[in-house]
């Protein structure tokens, strides 16, 4: 059976393929969204973020002998304290200022991690085993699905889904929207706000370090990997609505899957396919798919 | 004080003297200065970048060292971060203002077509290594531009004609999607068609990419035995990652048509033991390769790859052909590197053609298998030596207006 001429089994292969880079993208941009959600920050530094952790996951097999399994508890942690660290020495003096001075800095940071990992490592990088529990895949018919891309995208939709929970139905997440909304209320009520914001971009930054170590085996670990990434990214958070938790994981998903169908239709279009819907959705709905006019 | 007058008065009269003697070399503004432009940080930066810098300065210092020249030389260097437009800016820069003589690497093949076009208004040399396409040597081609370590015409060459060989009949590519890309596919393709072999597709990437798996899975679908990568860099690493990971590889086997050693040094050998490739230069080939390679590695604590080698041998060839024309004037100097023929480690025998290429022997590599390496940086078989003149464009089919028909 064909449609448009393509083959529905190829056609299929293809569309998982696309919901496991549209893993990728929502776990990254909820991080992003999280972030400015909260925090209003557009944090540039997601993408050299992300590749820290793909590097700490790195150092860690190959200089401390940490194995993969560690490596996806601990660099969130340790990537994750980083990010907590500026937050508190760089970011808590900008939020009385506009986004842009955010956006500058974060901007700024990101060019200097990624040129200290291009100092120390060189542009090509380094390769990132497979686990070996991973390695091997599923006979699926129409294509051959390697197990470690069903982990990944198994693990993005646990996180995602359980980052949506906690924020949206839990009292933790209403003490974190409620600090969105009115952060002197909120502290009127007992609330340490500083710590929150501090911990809650601790928390977006370990994200992005976890989808880091994620990718790792998948990609090659070089220090550009987030830049080729984030601005994609971007567009992703954008479209989905500024700041929408939900919006960010439906729209990484489902961006995934226009991008592989793209690729079986007309492959060259493939990178810019995301922007020209960007583009579409913007003038339609300024305030993105998910996001509230404010 | 008076001594001290003196002495320096001798240190003049002595310095003065290989300037009097009858073979000075007349050197404008008294200096030989080399530019090296090339990506100091960006996608090519370990194949070319501060390795083609430190090369340069060392064919420098050996020139010095063993030609005792009666002229000043000076390295100087600019990133030009794969922009043309950057690039013919500095390059014009460094002409009107620095005095810059030639300029060396050019990696990007946009990079060296505008930069070589600025130069031979100028009338002053580029020695182009980074850089691959044909077009340098080909339609674009002009008298002071010298194409040194290798193109996209010699590429395939070694490595299609190989694999069909083997029994690699049916190709089909993943090709970056611009200018060099379609060029490398092009005459692959028409080696593989030559040599009994069939072309079955291709598929183009945006370029960059970083995730090939649906490329990768049109070409597993397609069902040709070889899929050739008409990509460089990241890109062609990536590919070769995922289509392990697919399990496309080994049942369908992989050509990369671009591959430097700094490629393979990254992946490991376990995720390119047994792939074909075809290189300008080898540092583990014999004494001599050796013998400059490790002297490179101390300063860089890497092996060179064929443009950062091909670096070093255009800059010495260049400097020798100055002091036997006893001038640094461009079309002076150029006369002289074509007469003269280039013998160092990385070419025997070589020569400069009238279209600007040097034509040297290129090597057909297997990457070893893990268990065959057995120290660092050991990891190609040299499986053939191919003859220059079978690896390059005969002058008879080229599309140069310099070439006399």
């Amino acid at each position: 059976m064909d449609i448009f001429g393509i083959p529905i089994q190829a056609l299929m292969g293809q569309l998982l393929i696309g919901l496991i880079n549209g893993s990728f993208y929502a776990i990254l941009s909820l991080g992003l969204a999280i972030i400015f959600g909260l925090l209003n920050i557009i944090n540039f530094a997601h993408g050299a973020l992300y590749m820290t952790g793909a590097f700490c996951a790195w150092i860690g097999l190959t200089w401390l002998g940490l194995n993969y399994w560690v490596a996806l508890i601990a660099v969130p942690v340790v990537v994750g304290a980083l990010g907590m660290l500026i937050e508190r020495t760089m970011l808590k003096h900008l939020y009385q200022l506009d986004h842009l001075y955010g956006l500058l800095l974060t901007f700024g940071l990101a060019l200097i991690i990624e040129g200290l990992f291009r100092y120390r490592f060189g542009i090509s990088g380094e390769s990132y085993p497979v686990p070996e529990l991973l390695s091997g895949g599923f006979n699926l018919g129409f294509m051959f699905l390697p197990k470690y891309r069903a982990w990944v995208v198994a693990v993005s939709l646990v996180v995602c889904f359980g980052s949506w929970f906690i924020i949206e139905r839990t009292k933790l997440g209403s003490y974190l929207r409620a600090g969105t909304e009115n952060p002197q209320l909120l502290q009127a009520f007992g609330i340490n706000v500083p710590l929150m914001i501090t911990l809650t971009y601790g928390f977006g930054v370990a994200l992005a370090a976890l989808a880091g170590v994620l990718a790792a085996p998948v990609f090659q670990v070089n220090p550009v990997m987030g830049s080729n990434l984030i601005i994609v990214v971007f567009a992703v958070v954008v479209i989905g609505g500024m700041g929408s938790i939900m919006g960010s994981i439906v729209t990484g998903l489902g961006l995934g899957l226009i991008e592989g169908l793209t690729r079986v239709f007309y492959p060259e279009a493939s990178a810019v396919v995301i922007f020209v819907i960007m583009g579409i959705v913007l003038l339609l709905r300024p305030a993105g798919l998910f996001g509230r006019e404010r | 004080m008076k001594r001290k007058i003196l002495g320096s008065a001798i240190a003049a009269t002595v310095a003065m003297a290989p300037a009097l003697s009858p073979a000075a070399t007349t050197v404008s503004d008294g200096i030989v200065k080399l530019g090296v432009l090339t990506d100091m940080s960006g996608t090519y930066s370990d194949l070319s970048g501060p390795g083609a810098l430190e090369a340069t300065k060392m064919a420098v210092e050996d020139f010095v060292a063993k030609e005792k020249p009666d002229f000043k030389i000076e390295v100087i260097s600019a990133d030009h971060q794969n922009k043309a437009d950057i690039s013919a800016n500095k390059a014009r820069e460094w002409f009107d203002t620095q005095k810059v003589d030639a300029i060396v690497d050019l990696v990007t093949t946009s990079t060296a077509l505008a930069v070589m076009k600025v130069a031979n208004e100028k009338n002053r040399v580029s020695l182009v290594s980074g850089a691959g396409s044909t077009p340098i040597t080909n339609e674009q081609c002009n008298d002071t531009t010298v194409h040194w370590a290798y193109d996209t015409y010699a590429l395939p060459v070694g490595t299609a004609k190989a694999v069909v060989k083997q029994g690699g009949k049916n190709w089909y590519f993943i090709t970056a999607d611009y200018a060099f890309g379609h060029s490398l596919e092009k005459n692959t393709s028409d080696v593989v068609t030559k040599s009994g072999g069939k072309v079955l597709g291709s598929v183009r990437h945006p370029f960059p990419g970083s995730d090939f798996s649906s490329f990768l899975l049109s070409a597993q679908a397609s069902g040709a035995q070889v899929i050739g990568l008409a990509n460089a860099g990241a890109d062609t690493i990536n590919s070769i990652k995922q289509a392990k990971e697919f399990g496309i590889t080994p049942k369908q086997s992989l050509a990369g048509l671009l591959m430097f050693i700094s490629d393979v040094h990254s992946l490991g050998l376990e995720a390119t033991a047994g792939m074909y490739l075809t290189t300008g230069f080898y540092w583990d080939r014999n004494d001599e390769t050796r013998a400059w390679s490790k002297r490179y590695f101390e300063k860089m604590k890497r092996m060179p790859t064929m443009v950062q080698a091909g670096d070093y041998s255009a800059t010495y060839h260049y400097l020798k052909a100055i002091k036997a024309a006893g001038t640094d004037e461009a079309k002076a100097v150029m006369a002289k590197m074509r007469e003269m023929p280039v013998n160092d480690f990385f070419a025997k025998n070589g020569k400069v053609r009238v279209d600007g290429r040097m034509v040297h022997d290129m090597y057909l590599a297997q990457v070893k298998k893990p268990s065959e390496s057995k120290y660092p940086w050991d990891y190609y078989h040299i499986r053939e030596v191919i003859p220059g003149d079978e690896a390059y464009i005969p002058l008879a089919e080229s599309k140069c207006p310099l070439v006399k028909k």
